[in-house]
């Protein structure tokens, strides 16, 4: 198991119960749909597991490590193993879309003629190729969003953990995005993704985790009905 | 850390530095503004305290002694001021010399004292005596007076106690002003430096996330902020050595009883120890601002 939650809960300092008893095991490359309404906690389980946050309650382990009782100067290991993928897909405007990319590698030391070809490998991917060397602002959104997820795969962490990755784009260029994501999921990586959108998680027909006001209400393998 | 690192430390330093060019500026003109007061109040203290000291080291004892002793006698006085320990000069003057001395002094030579005086010199022999540190004073102008045959000891008593209270003071004084506004100067670098960090602040979550080290992120705000700190002290200590030398130069033409500190040595001790400080300043600041937004 690469994913193993037992019995988490998160309560936030302002006293917001985010998750409320929450177990579940996630094996090594499954593709794995996260949802329920804005406040179901859905973002809580992603900081949870990229140890943004720590919960109240419970363990989590990730490749069968404790990250609850690992220590701080651990986290950045742990943080090397997985790619986060955000909803406004967080690239720094300064940086043409090379460098947002390599900018993953040089936090993990990795020398110029290795961070070269991993880029340009990670940018065939998702297709940017010729837009290297163009700035976010440049790009379109969907544009946006893949060089979010080059700089997430860059480093072939074991788990991919999208939040909401499709929330701000049209229903093509989304399909576009998991069309990626599902093929980063088929050469072996762990796919986590967070969604509203009902028409997406039924036509990728995978496995879903349904929250709702912080407790586990679903969890259904592809081909089962959600309720 | 490897050669790789530190290219890369030192050129997101310098990438950033120039992203935030408007902010560097801001945060070096501070502290060239910073550098530059405590360089002036610097040498205000030093230029002081030379002042004073010389006042001080023109500080001596007259020993005067009593009429018509035999001159052995003179001579085994001046032998025994000279063991007195905290001496460091004895010079006789003689009753003749202290009269052209005074000649000298009032009428310019051109009158002849001894014949207003009716033929007769009424000063006494004295001993002229210099202590090695001018506080002594006062001790050895007592020693000297218990001496047989001195009749009577002058050093300006009163002036003198007068004149080491006021050089304490003012070293006292100066060591305050320059210590507050070192305080200042780190408050306001801290300051700066942490909206610099702040400005960043998406970038450095962005690094926590990907699996930055706390180390790797501090490096290159620590090198900016060392840059930033020397760059200023550079500029402040480029600003007061010439402002000095003009000073200088147009001072020992106008007033030149003045004595203005012109030591090359101590100069540059002093541009040394401004650019160090500034240097200090930056890496302090940084490190007050840095740890706040490393908590991701």
């Amino acid at each position: 198991m690469l994913v193993q939650m037992y019995n988490v809960s998160k309560t936030y300092l302002n006293g917001v119960k985010a998750l409320n008893d929450i177990s579940l095991k996630i094996d090594r490359g499954e593709f794995v749909f996260l949802m329920g309404q804005s406040g179901a906690g859905k973002s809580t389980l992603m900081k949870l597991l990229y140890r943004e946050e720590l919960p109240t309650r419970g363990q989590i382990f990730i490749a069968s490590r404790s990250i609850v009782r690992m220590k701080t100067r651990e986290v950045p290991l742990l943080r090397r193993n997985i790619g986060v993928v955000f909803q406004d897909s967080k690239l720094l405007e300064n940086k043409t879309v090379f460098e947002n990319v390599a900018f993953a590698m040089h936090v993990v030391g990795a020398n110029r003629r290795e961070i070269r070809e991993r880029v340009e490998e990670a940018l065939g991917l998702v297709g940017l190729k010729d837009k290297r060397d163009c700035y976010p602002s440049q790009l379109s959104g969907g544009q946006q969003q893949r060089a979010g997820i080059a700089r997430a795969i860059v480093n072939r962490p074991l788990i991919v953990l999208a939040d909401e990755p499709t929330g701000n784009l049209d229903a093509d260029t989304s399909w576009g995005i998991m069309e990626l994501l599902s093929e980063i999921n088929k050469k072996g990586t762990t796919v986590i993704m967070a969604t509203h959108a009902q028409d997406i998680v039924k036509r990728l027909g995978k496995r879903v985790i349904v929250l709702n006001e912080g407790r586990l209400v679903a969890d259904s393998m592809p081909g089962e009905s959600i309720a | 850390m490897t050669l790789a690192n530190i290219r890369f430390y030192c050129g997101e330093a310098a990438r950033s530095l120039f992203r935030n060019r408007l902010l560097s500026l801001a945060t070096v003109t501070t502290v060239a503004a910073c550098i530059l007061i405590l360089g002036i109040a610097v040498l205000v203290v030093v230029n002081a305290q030379a002042v004073m000291s010389s006042l001080e080291s023109n500080v001596e004892i007259v020993a005067f002694l009593e009429k018509d002793l035999p001159e052995q006698q003179q001579a085994a006085i001046g032998k025994e001021i000279g063991y007195i320990a905290g001496t460091k000069e004895v010079t006789f003057v003689s009753r003749e010399k202290a009269l052209r001395d005074l000649e000298k002094r009032f009428g310019q030579g051109k009158y002849n004292l001894r014949e207003t005086l009716g033929g007769k010199n009424p000063l006494p022999d004295s001993y002229r005596i210099k202590a090695t540190d001018p506080h002594q004073v006062p001790s050895l102008a007592r020693k000297v007076a218990r001496i047989p045959g001195v009749y009577k000891v002058r050093y300006g008593q009163g002036v003198v106690e007068k004149l080491f209270a006021a050089t304490r003071w003012v070293r006292n004084l100066s060591v305050v002003v320059i210590v507050l506004l070192a305080c200042a100067a780190v408050f306001l670098i801290a300051t700066t430096i942490r909206l610099t960090i702040f400005s960043r602040r998406k970038e450095i979550y962005l690094m926590k996330l990907v699996g930055a080290t706390n180390w790797f992120i501090r490096w290159p705000l620590f090198i900016e902020g060392l840059l930033l700190g020397l760059t200023g002290s550079l500029l402040a200590v480029l600003a007061l050595a010439a402002g000095y030398y003009y000073l200088v130069n147009s001072l020992t033409v106008s007033i030149a009883f003045i004595p203005l500190v012109t030591d090359t040595a101590v100069m540059t001790r002093l541009a040394g120890g401004l650019l160090a400080v500034g240097g200090v300043l930056g890496i302090t600041g940084t490190f007050i601002s840095a740890n706040r937004y490393l908590d991701v």
